[in-house]
């Protein structure tokens, strides 16, 4: 292998890789995020990387751009072994970056943002007016269009990923890493992502791509690794294998692409809303006469597009609706009236009576990221009995209890000491799941239990939640995911606008059907209602 | 109110304004790099110290200028040194800062001096001349005593006659503006003016400035772009350090003719206040120091403001800055949007 390195510069005939990985391995903490990671990557192709959520992928990247050292392995870049101390290393040899989260000055403007650390000289203008050109010419070639006067905070999230890869692109990287390119994007954003990576593949630039997306893999890459728990589990020519194989791979056994649950068996009503309306702040009204019942031992799930008052709802059910808002209307639990203002109307009151709250946006509403499992694994519970000794708290309960919990729902790695902020999405969101799953409420209710949760966490989520079904509880299930509103829930209510717009049962509904309602179409029942109000 | 009188407040404005405007200048520099300096008061004031005490000891005010810089600029390593390579709390950094020096240079001042923690009367004088001596003698035995002579008899900062402002000073309006106001301050008040075009040149002309705003928005930009973010914090630190030990230096050697216990009087505050007020650009540094400079020039003139029917009393025009500061800060003059990165250390995420 090194025998092929830097004849004049050329590679010999046997083309030695673009990227070739060996032995990688990086720790932080007690998380050993990759282990023994070998790869090889071919000049001029598209290459996937896959796995879910905290698998490793991105560490692996960041290792390549110089941002993490490794604790073992070497890097080759065209055959010649390469350290990459940090990201200056890494641009001089020519990768370039961009990163899930982007790394953009949000008042420069796009010139600006280009050029910085790859100026010219001490001063400015030279470099500008030179990027303004480069910028002109990479515009014409790879459809790269952006107003290089714009600054970035007036610019959608497409534009601001072009101007990543513009980055990138004018430090003539010829190897681009991307990363979660496409979590951010519009399907027809996406799609023309595709078109300029294909340009690039095929003026001879190698590209990595990190997904955890199986189509985008089939759609657009050459060559795709599978990685799993920071292992690489496989390496396969995408023409060869099927998403089906790769989701396998991934997760490591075979997955259940429809959820297994028996029949419901309702019982009495659990949870009944009346008229319930929501008039916040500024006056937009935004539930416009609410009418549910679920009733014990059956999920309710309700379809929407996100915004149509699927949050308000949770929020007031959970105790916490917004400030200054305007509410009326019934909710009734298990018969009793809930308050829904004043003092009585919290979430600690809720939990008393019985409601537990998966919250929509884990990160924010579901757990204190700087706050250690144990302690996240107690919030909301913190006044119960079996965790007090007197007036204290009784932490050494709290461990146990955090511990056992964490151990049953198999959160990753079993450490109830690490901080909330250092588990993967999908750990974390088991985290609040396994907190007010086993506090065993008489309804539960959830929101996006799933959003940026990976295949094997959705699947060990879905069968939690339908357990609790089993178990004779009622769920509101609050979800974007038609796919799995349609297979978790017993019915399916969708919202459009502050409104129910119709309920209809799994078994006699399709995703057109309830696309329609999602919409404010009513295809059986009624005209198309006049769109007043944006949601 | 005739034009002298305005003339005299104008240039008595120039002078209360140039320690302010150095300050902010300092503030803008440091905290356009994403570091909060909230001890920009206890830099002036060890640089006022350093000055005052080197330039009494040795009679060159040079040398004392040279020891404010290195007072002001060693407060700003411990600063860099606890907030950007130990991530440290930047507020609380500068408010050790703070106190360091309000305790060091009274400390400092009363075991050299004696003098109750202020410095020797920069005036030539029998209290001068004695601490002088021993180091005229010293410096005699190298330069001679002419040398050595001519070396230690600029204890303070003289004020320059520009070209023509004699000549000038018959023009109606403009030659006593030019020969008062404009003319006839020290060098520092110039420099201190300077460092305005200069500093928007550098932060908005420069790879440096483009660096150095960027690393104050959003400094994960320039570390994945392959410039050390620490590198160019304690560079901006770092200029933030001089800019004080100019203003501090200027305080105790010439606006005033030595140190005395905390003479800053909350300028660093202040400073601050006008850097919000300046929405930290360089030309509204000017606009915002200049207000308070005029209103401190104003309370001096007037100390008790006879408005006919009320007298305003001294202490409320002495307060004045101080009110305006607090108004300023209760965010009545808009939203200023401070530098997004501002009082965070960086750390990488993962």
């Amino acid at each position: 292998m090194d025998a092929t390195v830097q004849n004049g510069g050329r590679p010999a005939a046997a083309a030695p890789a673009a990227i070739e990985l060996r032995g990688i391995s990086k720790s932080f903490g007690p998380v050993q995020a990759n282990r023994d990671i070998d790869l090889r990557v071919e000049k001029g192709t598209i290459h996937g990387i896959i796995g879910e959520n905290g698998a490793g992928k991105s560490t692996l990247m960041s290792i390549l751009y110089g941002f993490y050292k490794p604790d073992a392995g070497e890097i080759r870049l065209g055959g010649r072994p390469m350290t990459i101390t940090d990201s200056q290393a890494a641009i001089r040899a020519g990768i370039g970056m961009v990163f899930q989260h982007f790394k953009l000055v949000q008042n420069f403007t796009v010139l600006e943002n280009i050029i910085l650390g790859a100026e010219d000289g001490r001063l400015l203008r030279p470099s500008l007016s030179r990027a303004r050109g480069v910028l002109r010419q990479l515009a014409r070639d790879y459809e790269l269009n952006v107003d290089p006067d714009e600054t970035i905070e007036e610019l959608s999230v497409g534009h601001q990923q072009r101007v990543e890869i513009l980055k990138a692109l004018y430090r003539r990287a010829d190897i681009l890493i991307l990363d979660e390119p496409t979590g951010v994007l519009t399907p027809a954003e996406a799609d023309h992502l595709f078109r300029i990576l294909r340009g690039l593949r095929d003026e001879g630039k190698t590209i990595v791509l990190i997904t955890h997306k199986l189509r985008e893999i089939m759609e657009i890459t050459d060559t795709v690794s599978v990685m799993r728990r920071g292992e690489m589990v496989a390496s396969v020519k995408t023409a060869e294998t099927s998403p089906e194989g790769l989701a396998e791979l991934m997760v490591g056994r075979k997955v259940l692409l429809n959820v297994h649950k028996a029949p419901a068996r309702p019982g009495q009503a659990v949870l009944e809303v009346c008229n319930l309306k929501i008039v916040d702040d500024t006056g937009v009204e935004r539930l416009r006469g609410i009418d549910l019942t679920i009733r014990a031992g059956e999920i309710l799930g309700i379809a929407g597009v996100s915004g149509n008052g699927q949050t308000q709802l949770l929020e007031v059910l959970g105790g916490y609706p917004e400030k200054g808002s305007t509410l009326s209307g019934e909710i009734r639990v298990n018969g009793t009236l809930l308050s829904l203002s004043g003092r009585t109307c919290n979430a600690a009151e809720r939990r008393r009576r019985g409601i537990g709250h998966i919250p929509e946006d884990r990160q924010v509403e579901g757990l204190i990221l700087d706050f250690a499992a144990w302690e996240n694994v107690a919030f909301g519970y913190h006044d119960a009995p079996e965790y007090s000794r007197g007036p204290l708290m009784d932490h050494d309960a709290i461990r146990r209890d955090a511990a056992a919990k964490i151990q049953r729902f198999d959160v990753r790695p079993p450490n109830c000491y690490l901080a909330a902020r250092n588990f993967s999405g999908g750990n974390q969101q088991k985290i609040v799941v396994a907190r007010e799953i086993e506090r065993n409420p008489d309804l539960l209710l959830i929101g996006q239990p799933t959003r940026g949760v990976d295949i094997g966490a959705i699947e060990f989520i879905h069968k939690r939640i339908v357990d609790l079904r089993d178990a004779g509880k009622a769920i509101l299930l609050v979800s974007v995911e038609l796919d799995e509103i349609m297979s978790l829930s017993d019915r399916i209510a969708v919202m459009f606008d502050g409104r129910i717009m119709g309920e209809r049962l799994p078994a006699d509904t399709t995703a057109s059907e309830l696309g329609l309602l999602m919409a404010g179409v009513d295809p059986t029942f009624r005209q198309p209602e006049p769109l007043t109000q944006d949601p | 109110m005739d034009l002298n009188t305005v003339i005299q407040i104008l240039d008595s404005a120039v002078r209360l304004m140039t320690p302010l405007l150095l300050a902010c200048l300092a503030g803008l520099y440091s905290e356009r790099a994403g570091v909060f300096d909230i001890g920009l008061e206890g830099k002036m004031l060890m640089a006022a110290f350093s000055a005052a005490a080197v330039a009494a000891l040795t009679g060159n005010v040079w040398l004392g200028l040279m020891a404010g810089l290195l007072g002001s600029l060693m407060l700003s390593a411990i600063h860099g040194l606890a907030s950007i390579t130990f991530r440290g709390n930047q507020l609380i950094s500068g408010v050790a800062m703070n106190f360091l020096a309000s305790g060091l240079t009274v400390l400092l001042g009363q075991k050299i001096f004696g003098l109750g923690g202020r410095t020797p009367t920069l005036t030539p004088g029998a209290e001068l001349e004695a601490q002088v001596t021993p180091f005229r003698i010293w410096l005699s035995g190298i330069t001679g005593p002419d040398a050595a002579g001519w070396l230690t008899a600029t204890p303070r900062l003289s004020d320059i006659t520009l070209p023509l402002a004699e000549t000038l000073r018959p023009v109606p309006v403009i030659g006593p503006l030019y020969a008062e106001v404009i003319s006839g301050h020290s060098i520092l008040v110039y420099v201190a003016f300077l460092m305005v075009p200069l500093t928007w040149w550098v932060l908005y002309r420069t790879r440096f400035g483009l660096r150095l705003r960027a690393v104050g928005e959003n400094p994960a930009s320039v570390d994945t772009a392959g410039v050390s973010v620490t590198r160019l914090r304690f560079a901006a630190v770092a200029i933030a350090g001089l800019l004080c030990g100019l203003a501090g230096a200027y305080l105790a050697t010439g606006l005033s003719a030595g140190f005395v216990k905390e003479m800053t009087a909350g300028r660093g505050f202040i400073a601050l206040a006008a850097l919000i007020f300046a929405k930290w650009r360089p030309w509204g540094a000017l606009g915002a120091t200049f207000l308070f400079g005029l209103l401190e020039a104003v309370a001096n003139r007037y100390p008790n403001l006879d408005l006919g029917i009320v007298t305003v009393p001294s202490m409320f025009m002495n307060a004045l800055p101080y009110i305006l500061t607090v108004i300023i800060l209760a965010g009545f003059v808009g939203r200023a949007i401070p530098p997004r990165a501002g009082g965070e250390p960086y750390v990488k995420e993962r």
